[in-house]
């Protein structure tokens, strides 16, 4: 608001009558008005996500099994995940394969198909925007995929390959570790349009029309330049947004995958970090071994994030 | 011909080949295929007799559909000793007014953080951004602590209050205050003399409609599914997917029924999401005029 202008003439002129803390607090006085809208989001962000999530940092270096209280360890819940604990290893494996096709895969998918069904006929557009998206809708519908790669010979899908004479045994998708991370691929993906894909619904909708009316008489003559030019820089605030969901949905898949394939999945191939933190949270009741999990996990994100942020500043410059 | 067929498809003039038109047609026509093919199956196994879903070869298409399966859902619903209205009621509670105020409450702070610089602003927002990247089961103790300190467990505060601040409505505002209200608009509106309580309700809320409609679609579906088991414990404040699935958890020999319950469950998400995607574009055709 109008408070930058002010604070520079006081440095212009070296006149300095109050310390920073005491211009700090006039600024915040100034924005009394911003502070009172963000004071319900705030408070209640605090309560229910900023302090469970201080907890849980606090307790990844504790040895704690919930009965009692917790004992101060240091670091050792992280070197031992990183010396000492192999599945620990291969769930990290598993993660990073899974992720780094459904990641960009799912992330990718629902811009070209908002983007591409943009240009359809509000009709046609909106019922294609509904059979893309039902799979996110429906909820606990994802487990027909249970039946349809089913291991025994009533799977949808083994069932016509005994009948044709295809196969002689069914495969056992769900189970057999050759098969498990492909199957639970295609499911996750099924479901891929979801957040990102409606806000880029919402947000290709929102782009002013006259911006392209006004390119078309500057001279961009394709599809193709429209979208480098006009589409992707408008979109720049939303692309981040998917982004950063595509990463939490990638990097932390564990609610689909475990039903699909069991806990544990067969010699750990469906095994993700996630999955594993389940393992010591409500399994074996390691919470602080579960909260170094978390911590790990959320550098990790954090990393790929930063480096997404940078390659998505690069758009229409 | 071809242009006439083109003309009633897309929006736009056609600036590809046909082959191109083609081939984009394709492609959505096959990822639509890939997203729809399951759910017919789901609800074609719901409409299948007993000795049809164990039918081998199994069929893709039920052949003598019947509603049997919603019938025995039926008879099991109105077994139970609470009657099953107060699970749907319960479940409405929690969503529609988790939904209301996550919308309202996100979406002033994100006006906040996108066209208000104060101290601390970039801080917070951030902190919502990075919160999204921390794995919610670590939290889920903590959090449950702080729902029994606040005297909050065992009753639809508990879901409702944590619905309240998610983080992805305040993300998702920001991004579509960000890059629908002009910083003009809202200066003219301040030389008017316009509070900024006005200048949100009267100038950003209907000018990111679909943004907030995006929003509704997206809580409300969240909090419909939302089981509530580990902070609700009497049994006439539970939830519909809670009580569902215990339903459902009876087996093979409820295969049927859980096949109807599935579908039942997804036909109001499916309704709010038809209604609210035919205002989102209804307001692309306002904003032309604008």
């Amino acid at each position: 608001m109008a408070v930058l202008p002010e604070r520079q003439m006081g440095a212009r002129t070296g006149f300095q009558p109050e310390g920073r803390l005491a211009q700090f607090w006039k600024r915040v006085k100034q924005n009394k008005v911003s502070y009172l809208f963000v004071a319900p989001y705030g408070l209640l962000f605090f309560l229910f996500t900023v302090l469970p999530v201080g907890v849980a940092v606090v307790l990844s270096f504790t040895d704690y099994n919930m009965l009692q209280p917790p004992q101060w360890v240091g670091w050792k819940n992280y070197l031992r995940l990183f010396l000492a604990d192999d599945v620990f290893l291969i769930a990290v494996k598993n993660t990073f394969v899974f992720a780094v096709i459904t990641g960009p895969v799912s992330y990718l998918a629902s811009f070209v198909f908002a983007w591409l069904i943009n240009d359809l006929r509000p009709k046609i557009r909106a019922v294609l925007t509904l059979l893309l998206y039902a799979p996110s809708i429906a909820g606990s519908l994802y487990l027909i995929w249970t039946i349809i790669f089913s291991g025994d010979a009533y799977g949808l899908i083994n069932s016509r390959l005994l009948y044709l004479g295809i196969i002689k045994d069914p495969i056992q998708f769900l189970t057999d570790p050759k098969w498990m991370m492909g199957v639970v691929i295609i499911v996750v993906l099924w479901m891929s349009l979801g957040t990102s894909f409606l806000a880029f619904i919402a947000g290709l909708q929102g782009i002013d029309s006259s911006l392209y009316e006004a390119a078309a008489v500057d001279g961009i003559r394709n599809r193709w330049q429209e979208l480098f030019f006009i589409t992707l820089p408008q979109m720049r605030g939303y692309l981040m947004f998917g982004a950063i969901m595509a990463i939490t949905n990638s990097f932390a898949a564990a609610e689909q995958i475990i039903p699909l394939v069991g806990f544990p999945s067969t010699d750990y191939a469906g095994h993700t970090i996630v999955a594993h933190l389940v393992d010591y949270g409500s399994v074996r009741f390691e919470m602080g071994m579960a909260s170094s999990i978390a911590v790990i996990l959320f550098f990790a994100m954090v990393t790929v994030q930063r480096v997404v942020q940078r390659l998505l500043n690069m758009i229409g410059t | 011909m071809i242009g006439r067929i083109r003309q009633k498809i897309w929006m736009t003039k056609p600036t590809r080949s046909v082959g191109g038109d083609l081939l984009v047609l394709l492609l959505i026509g096959a990822a639509a295929a890939y997203s729809a093919l399951p759910l017919v199956y789901s609800i074609s196994n719901a409409f299948k007799p007993p000795n049809e879903l164990f039918l081998w070869p199994p069929q893709f298409f039920v052949r003598n559909p019947t509603l049997a399966n919603f019938y025995d859902l039926l008879v099991l619903m109105s077994s139970s000793w609470i009657p099953f209205s107060r699970y749907l009621v319960n479940t409405l509670v929690i969503t529609l007014g988790g939904t209301a105020g996550h919308v309202i409450i996100a979406s002033l702070a994100a006006y906040a953080l996108a066209k208000h610089d104060f101290p601390g602003s970039k801080f917070m927002f951030s902190l919502v951004v990075l919160s999204l990247m921390f794995a919610k089961q670590v939290t889920a103790i903590p959090k449950y602590l702080i729902t029994s300190v606040l005297g909050l467990v065992d009753t639809h505060w508990a879901i409702i209050l944590p619905a309240w601040c998610m983080s992805l409505g305040l993300f998702l505002m920001k991004q579509f205050i960000e890059a629908m209200i002009h910083d003009a608009l809202l200066e003219s509106a301040r030389i008017e003399g316009a509070s900024e309580w006005t200048i949100f309700w009267r100038i950003v809320m209907p000018n990111v409609r679909p943004g907030w409609l995006t929003l509704i679609i997206l809580s409300f579906q969240a909090l419909w599914g939302e089981t509530g088991g580990q902070f609700i414990y009497s049994e006439q404040l539970k939830t519909l997917p809670n009580a569902l699935s215990q339903i459902v958890s009876a087996g093979i020999a409820r295969a049927g029924v859980a096949a109807a319950v599935g579908v039942i469950t997804m036909i109001l998400p499916i309704t709010v999401f038809v209604i609210n995607q035919s205002k989102v574009i209804d307001t692309m055709g306002a904003s032309g005029i604008k």
